[in-house]
């Protein structure tokens, strides 16, 4: 199981690349807003993730995810549970 | 200006953007009058629609055209209402029966459209505990479905099985409980199913499959019943939506199952049940269309024709195509120039050749799209007037490439 830092990293890692600019990714960083993607980048990074991760993420969390910090916080949950 | 509105303004100026640089507005076409089923007057010149998803031609068939004015003389304009709270008119229940029978299923639903359709089997078909597992390169109706309902959602890269294979495994117990989304021939790029091993699939993880035939009916399998019927698994498919507005040239969607409890849905289905029912001119010419669908292999033939030469001649002009001959053929446009879509556009207009402008982000792939359809009712010669269009097109995507 991975720990909050570690999901976060790995986030980091794939978040990265859509950013047009170089940009420092947080928590705090939003994925629409800062790094700059649209909805069909996001259901794209979703993919992305849930291979990453082994899991799935189901778009309906997307309503309630801003933030980087608040998708770590999603994916924790649903890693637990799988 | 109103608040509320302000939202759109970006949305404004990046279209006005797009007409200031290329001179076209491909978002305010009027199509001052259709001439035929492949002819309209537009900015007073006559143009060969090639953007209509007309793929069988039938809107201007004689038997369907006195099939809607008789019903209109007899029955009225419309419905006024809901068909249960108004009553379903017999006509209604015909075409159901005459869907079931087509399809070899017990039982059909109509819809008032075939986005419609998709709303209401989608939302209502799957729950909380239920989830729909769909390709990424599916229509709006599909994800809107998904979106109105409350089951989970999951997505599977286009035309993948080895990726839906992967999603499905990894749901493990839930993967009976999930709806499979898939199109028979998918709208931008005209590509097909790979229905076979979808079923494969989806038989080994005791999943259910959803096709939605909307661009399919009346152009694939022997009888015209779609992707489901060429690929020869009619049987594995426990849903099947589609439309009217395409190959049946009215308006109307449907549903049809082999499982004799769809029924069983009818009413649960809020876009079925507070949605005005189809007028009986509508639902008049649909039912001739269908009969025609159902016994002219010829009108098939020849959009497969009309569909190999317009796929043909853009490809020896180095044109970046769909996968696939089909009667939808994208035109993909390099990305880096900006402009240059809407301006081509704009030039095969003004050549007097209609197509579709489809831009990112609602095309797969991120490529400006050129997409045409092709109809039964196309001649060969209006699809050469098309590729001379499409020719000079080509030497300005040159030009621009250059500069």
């Amino acid at each position: 199981m991975q720990s909050k830092d570690e999901i976060l990293d790995q986030l980091f890692e794939l978040i990265r690349p859509y950013s047009e600019q170089p940009i420092e990714l947080s928590e705090q960083t939003r994925i629409m807003d800062d790094v700059g993607l649209d909805s069909m980048k996001v259901m794209e990074l979703v993919m992305q993730i849930e291979d990453c991760f082994d899991v799935s993420v189901p778009l309906n969390i997307l309503p309630d995810v801003n933030t980087i910090g608040e998708f770590a916080k999603h994916l924790e949950t649903l890693l637990q549970d799988s | 200006m109103n608040i509320l509105l302000e939202k759109f303004l970006p949305l404004e100026e990046k279209r006005a953007a797009l007409v200031a640089s290329s001179g076209a507005d491909p978002f305010h076409v009027i199509v001052e009058r259709m001439v035929s089923a492949t002819e309209a007057m537009v900015n007073g010149h006559k143009v060969i629609m090639v953007g209509t998803n007309n793929y069988l031609g039938l809107t201007f068939d004689p038997d369907c055209v006195a099939a809607a004015c008789e019903a209109v003389r007899e029955e009225g304009t419309g419905t006024t209402g809901s068909r249960m709270t108004n009553g379903s008119y017999a006509a209604h229940v015909a075409l159901e029966n005459e869907l079931a029978d087509f399809f070899n299923c017990p039982d059909a639903i109509v819809f008032s459209t075939g986005y419609v359709a998709n709303l209401g089997v989608i939302s209502t078909l799957t729950g909380p505990e239920d989830v729909i597992l769909m390709d990424t390169d599916c229509h709006a109706s599909i994800y809107d479905g998904t979106r109105l309902g409350a089951a989970q959602v999951i997505r599977f890269r286009h035309n993948n099985p080895a990726d839906l294979e992967k999603r499905l495994k990894r749901l493990g117990e839930q993967a009976s409980r999930t709806l499979v989304v898939v199109e028979g021939i998918y709208s931008m790029l005209g590509d097909r199913a790979p229905l076979h091993e979808i079923v494969d699939i989806k038989r080994r993880y005791g999943a259910s499959l959803l096709v939605d035939e909307a661009h399919s009916l009346g152009v694939l399998g022997k009888h015209g019943r779609g992707l489901a019927e060429e690929a020869a698994v009619e049987d594995e498919v426990d849903f099947i939506t589609g439309t009217f507005s395409k190959s049946l040239g009215s308006i109307g969607g449907f549903c049809v199952s082999r499982w004799p409890e769809l029924e069983h849905m009818r009413y649960a289905m809020r876009p079925y049940t507070f949605t005005a029912s189809s007028s009986p001119s509508l639902i008049a010419s649909t039912r001739q269309a269908l009969q025609i669908l159902n016994r002219s292999v010829e009108l098939r033939t020849k959009l497969w024709d009309n569909a190999t030469r317009l796929y043909q001649g853009l490809t020896e002009m180095g044109f970046d195509l769909g996968p696939e001959i089909s009667p939808v053929i994208a035109v993909k446009l390099p990305v880096s120039i900006e402009e240059a879509p809407a301006l081509l556009w704009g030039e095969l207009l003004s050549q007097g050749v209609y197509v579709n402008l489809v831009l990112p982000p609602a095309t797969p792939g991120g490529s400006p799209l050129l997409r045409c359809s092709l109809s039964a009712a196309h001649s060969p010669e209006q699809i050469d007037v098309v590729l001379e269009a499409f020719a000079a097109v080509s030497a300005k995507l040159q030009l621009e490439r250059q500069t």
